[in-house]
């Protein structure tokens, strides 16, 4: 099988001219067990029953679809939220920290390891292995575990064990190359939690197939609630691209829906601090995969600069490099400001305050309403803009408990 | 034949390769420190190619391709230095590197440039087999570039056989599933390596990750046809303002 559709990559990983498994040798047996088994132990019957039953019971979905009518008024168009914020834990995360743990403890394996930005995905997997009683690892750039304390308190809280990521800048990209150097150096017992579409295949195709879930709600909720479908926009914010992959998903071989992929822009794109990989980014390779990547023109892996430490990664998972070079999917990218300002915005329109990552997915709403018709770093096309009976999703992904010391920053300042 | 294949064919026992990472400790002590290591009687070399992420690398390979970087070094700066080297070095060279930087400077024109050197064969461990077969490896075999695969007491027989029969100059073993500079059980190595020995393989075999002195150097050598030392080596060139004499005594502990 060599075709290649949005939704999935070929055999050997691709999306397009995007992904494969560029491992070392060392990593080979982890990553083919996983890659020969992952498909067969996902849709057995008796992972499908444990799966979904705990994502009802503990990570308390469905999500709800909520109808954001001041939202809707303000910017002239019908805009619905997808409620990730209202998962356990606090993101959308935790459905694949989920799939994930109930896959190693169906491969035998006794030792987690994960890597986290914001620490989201740190203490969905530090949750999961508590729920499972495995030991966890977390490896966290000490950068981030200063500017994200009370999820390093929660991962330990929830027994984990937090390493700090000294090498290179220390922020998410060291502590993802921390977590692949552990798995080089533990090639039997453990398994690797992997928090975005990332990484070496069958990675970006299993988080996306976990995050799923999202759209596959989506498209019942909607109905319900509209009697369609179909949306005419899904919005999600991508720093690796997971919750984006999940709010695509069901929806990606769907021509008439437009897909909107918001980036961090940091300070703004030519800033020289900004995380917006499509802008910035060119081909290479990656943790695993080929990708775009944020580089020095000698293939060096720049840093990036985002607000938002979920969103501060130098590249995005193949799949969406594939809807970037391919045109099906839209990126815009919000600066740090524009989040800030659009967390504020619905905290005070809908009562709800979302994570700053959601916030940059907030903030794309400003750029697609005729109302606001905010200016845009990238182009967007006139049929792209919404109209009074577009239905616009968008995926909020996360809560903003953990964001709070921030956004008293940005209060303090005003 | 190029320099690889015309050293195992002179000498089949207790091959020295060291590693040393380019434009390290000084931008410019690329080709001293291999002019050291030719003159202390070490058989090849294997020059890495600094990296931002190198994954497979140990704490203190990574910290000197940081202090490297940081150094200035870069793919076209050490052509620049390594542009008539050969009136210098002869033994055989390999690049060791990951695929990102190289991929930026153009894979054709990279081996292209690397053959004009010309260097003798390369080590990308994280170029994996199926893109080596459909996209790179016709490349390198056009440019005459040898390329060596990595081997772990991981990998199965069937694909030992396997990456055995694409690579060319010889087979890296690496002595046990690790980033560089982890210290090994030595007697589960030797299982292995036993292992290797009894498969008759098409290449040489060398051994690398854990090889840091005398030891267990002659350990891996007895069923290997040699071993690769690389960061004991960038270790005792950490606090060193004389090259050509710590190099000396470093290998002569070695070989002594
Ligand atoms: C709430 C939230 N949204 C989004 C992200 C970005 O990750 P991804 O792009 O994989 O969804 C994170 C990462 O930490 C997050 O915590």
């Amino acid at each position: 099988m060599t075709t290649t559709t949005y939704q999935q990559p070929n055999t050997h990983g691709y999306y397009g001219k995007f992904g494969g498994a560029f491992i070392p040798e060392m990593l080979h047996r982890n990553v083919e067990e996983l890659r020969s088994k992952y498909l067969d132990i996902i849709y057995d019957p008796a992972f499908q029953k444990e799966y979904k039953a705990l994502l009802h019971d503990y990570v308390g979905r469905p999500s709800p679809l909520y109808y954001a009518k001041r939202l809707s008024e303000q910017y002239g168009t019908q805009i619905y939220l997808k409620r990730e914020d209202l998962c356990h834990t606090g993101s959308h995360k935790l459905n694949n920290a989920l799939g994930q743990i109930l896959l190693a403890e169906r491969l035998g394996k006794k030792r987690i390891i994960a890597e986290t930005g914001a620490g989201q995905h740190g203490v969905a997997t530090a949750t999961v292995c508590a729920l499972k009683g495995v030991e966890c690892i977390v490896y966290m750039g000490e950068k981030d575990i200063e500017r994200q304390a009370p999820n390093v308190a929660r991962m330990k809280m929830l027994g984990a064990t937090v390493i700090p990521a000294v090498s290179g800048s220390k922020t998410l990209k060291d502590a993802t190359n921390e977590a692949i150097r552990d798995w080089i150096n533990n090639p039997v017992d453990t398994h690797y939690i992997i928090g975005s579409v990332v990484g070496p295949h069958p990675y970006p195709d299993m988080v996306a197939r976990f995050q799923s879930i999202i759209s596959e709600e989506i498209r019942w909720q909607l109905k319900e609630q509209t009697g369609s479908e179909l949306p005419s926009h899904v919005i999600a914010c991508v720093g690796g691209g997971s919750n984006a992959a999940g709010a695509f998903y069901h929806f990606l071989e769907e021509p008439g829906v437009q897909l909107v992929a918001v980036e961090a822009s940091g300070h703004g794109v030519h800033s020289g601090m900004s995380a917006a990989t499509t802008q910035l980014g060119k081909p290479g390779v990656l943790h695993g995969s080929k990708s775009l990547v944020m580089q020095t023109e000698d293939g060096q892996v720049v840093e990036p600069h985002s607000i938002s430490a979920g969103l501060d990664y130098p590249g995005i998972g193949p799949l969406h490099a594939n809807l970037y070079d391919s045109g099906r999917g839209l990126f815009l990218s919000a600066t740090d400001e524009d989040a800030l300002q659009a967390a504020f915005n619905l905290a005070k329109k809908e009562g709800i305050i979302p994570a700053l990552e959601s916030s940059h997915a907030l903030a794309g709403l400003e750029m697609l309403s005729p109302v606001t018709a905010k200016k845009s770093e990238a182009p967007i096309p006139a049929k792209a803009m919404f109209t009074k009976e577009s239905t616009v999703v968008v995926c909020l992904s996360g809560r903003g408990d953990k964001d709070m010391a921030t956004y008293m920053k940005a209060m303090e300042g005003k | 034949m190029n320099r690889i294949q015309e050293l195992f064919k002179q000498k089949k026992n207790n091959i020295l390769n060291v590693y040393c990472t380019a434009g390290y400790p000084q931008l410019n002590s690329t080709v001293p420190v291999m002019k050291a290591l030719q003159d202390s009687g070490v058989d090849m070399i294997e020059l890495g190619m600094p990296y931002s992420d190198p994954l497979a690398d140990g704490p203190v390979i990574q910290a000197s391709s940081t202090q490297a970087l940081a150094n200035g070094m870069t793919i076209a700066t050490l052509f620049e230095q390594l542009r008539g080297f050969r009136q210098q070095i002869y033994v055989p060279v390999v690049l060791m590197g990951y695929m990102n930087p190289i991929l930026q400077y153009g894979f054709e024109r990279f081996c292209q440039d690397a053959a004009d050197m010309p260097i003798d064969g390369l080590i990308l461990p994280d170029l994996p087999e199926y893109e080596f077969e459909t996209e790179y490896g016709p490349i390198m075999q056009r440019y005459g570039l040898n390329f060596i695969f990595l081997v772990t007491p991981e990998t199965s027989e069937e694909r030992i056989r396997r990456l055995d029969s694409l690579s060319t100059g010889f087979l890296y073993a690496v002595s046990s599933s690790s980033t560089t500079g982890k210290d090994k059980d030595m007697n589960a190595v030797n299982n292995y390596l036993q292992k290797l020995q009894d498969m008759k393989l098409k290449n040489p075999v060398l051994v690398g990750f854990g090889i840091k002195d005398k030891a267990t150097f002659q350990q891996a050598c007895e069923h290997a046809n040699g071993a690769i030392i690389g960061t004991a080596f960038i270790k005792a060139l950490e606090n060193t303002s004389d090259i050509a004499g710590t190099t000396k005594k470093f290998i002569t502990d070695i070989k002594s």
